[in-house]
């Protein structure tokens, strides 16, 4: 170096001073570059960069949305579950409770009927006792009249004696009858 | 290397050291002029290899960024890594905020334009880094030292140079010996630094090399058995200073965008610093 320094020295050419036309080429030079670096070069791997990284956080992005949307529905299944349980017990204790009271109104009307018949039974057989009663006070007033008046051979047609001795008739019978239930 | 240059002093037909007036090829398209003059000389292998990195460049990555497909093939791949080197590792890392995609593409292109012309230097028959010669050097240095005080001046009118070069937080009686300081840095030394540092690593690295390639010719022609036996040293020498220039060209390369990185964040961030 210090040698060539000297030698340059000695011929009068100082390696700082620059050509002008390889300054003006290397000008020209970058200039071309940076047009097409900044036209073509650039753009293209900018996008293509772009692209991927779209395509990559598109893709995470998805795949998340996915994971959500599975953790959403089974959080709505298993809520649906518990829902769904806790609908059939409310149900099977709506059951049972309608259950029970349906049976006790049953019963209730079972023994209401029961005892309408009951009073129902009564009325009638009070009734047709009733009837009975008549019926056979004036059967046994007729047929006694008739058997008496065979026996007498005589018409008890008179009506005020033959009340009178029907009447006497059932007089006693009931006093038989009360001495014998006493 | 004046060890090397000693038979030069001693005999008249000795070995000749090479001078930078080497570094610089006949013309291809002579239209006149020597080195070291403005707007002399002619078309030479210097500028056609300029012109011949941009066309590499932009076809590699034309080619590397036409397909967009989404999982990338390898020529795709390596254009992808190869952008999205600068782009984040320089772009984003120093730069940052929001929009620093808008000053990718200028790192983009620095990077591999002074990337691929510092490479031409460790390919054979090429074999010249294009930055050796100055004026390429202060040309891209230019762009970047006009691009880093437009972007201040867009971002905060004409009180970027006021924020630029008078420093927060300084007692008011430094203030005089610390502007000078500050624009002597920024904009006078700068520029300066930026492209020095580029043409004369590359410069050296290939003087060097030169320099070993024209010795080891002259050992190796020059009959004596102690010359040739020194010859395999000097190209055992030399290998290692081809390796180690290959290395710099590509460190080269990388420091000169972090720096253009840095020069604009700094003038994006002045009212920070």
């Amino acid at each position: 170096m210090f040698n060539a320094a000297i030698m340059a020295a000695e011929e009068g050419a100082n390696p700082l001073v620059p050509n002008g036309w390889e300054i003006l080429v290397t000008l020209a030079g970058f200039a071309v570059l940076m047009f097409i670096v900044i036209k073509f070069v650039m753009p293209a791997f900018e996008k293509t960069f772009a692209e991927r990284t779209e395509a990559i956080e598109g893709g995470i992005a998805k795949a998340e949305a996915a994971q959500a949307e599975a953790n959403a529905a089974r959080e709505e299944y298993k809520q649906q579950l518990v829902d769904a349980r806790a609908e059939a017990n409310r149900i099977r204790e709506e059951a049972r409770a309608e259950g029970a009271q349906i049976l006790a109104s049953l019963k209730e009307k079972a023994a209401a009927e029961s005892a309408r018949i009951t009073e129902q039974a009564h009325v009638q057989i009070e009734a047709e006792r009733q009837a009975a009663v008549v019926s056979l006070r004036a059967e046994v007033g007729t047929l006694a009249t008739e058997l008496a008046s065979r026996i007498v051979g005589e018409s008890l047609a008179d009506d005020a004696r033959s009340a009178r001795v029907v009447d006497r008739f059932l007089a006693d019978l009931d006093n038989q009858s009360a001495g014998a239930a006493k | 290397m004046i060890a090397l240059a000693l038979p030069a002093e001693t005999t008249d037909e000795g070995f000749v050291a090479p001078t930078i007036e080497d570094t610089h090829y006949p013309d291809i398209l002579p239209w006149g002029g020597e080195y070291g003059v403005w707007f002399e000389g002619g078309f030479g292998k210097q500028m056609l290899l300029v012109i011949f990195s941009v066309i590499l460049i932009a076809s590699f990555f034309m080619a590397a960024s036409r397909r967009r497909q989404m999982v990338p093939g390898k020529l795709q791949f390596l254009g992808e890594s190869a952008y999205g080197f600068v782009r984040n590792s320089i772009g984003k890392d120093i730069i940052g905020g929001r929009d620093y995609l808008k000053y990718v593409p200028w790192l983009f292109a620095a990077f591999f334009f002074v990337l691929v012309n510092n490479i031409f230097g460790a390919i054979p028959l090429l074999q010249i880094p294009t930055f050796s010669h100055p004026g390429s050097a202060y040309a891209i240095a230019a762009i970047f030292y006009i691009l880093w005080i437009a972007i201040g001046v867009k971002k905060h009118g004409l009180r970027y140079f006021k924020l630029a070069v008078v420093p927060s937080g300084v007692p008011w009686y430094i203030m005089p010996l610390l502007i000078p300081i500050e624009i002597i840095s920024n904009f006078l030394v700068r520029p300066v630094t930026h492209s020095l540092r580029l043409f004369a690593t590359m410069l050296a690295g290939h003087l060097i090399i030169t320099l070993a390639g024209s010795a080891i010719e002259y050992m190796a022609l020059s009959g004596s058995i102690l010359l040739q036996g020194t010859g395999v040293l000097v190209l055992g020498g030399a290998v290692a200073m081809y390796m180690l220039e290959a290395l710099i060209m590509v460190l080269q390369a990388y420091v000169f965008t972090l720096l253009a990185a840095i020069y604009i964040e700094g003038a994006l961030h002045a009212d920070a610093h």
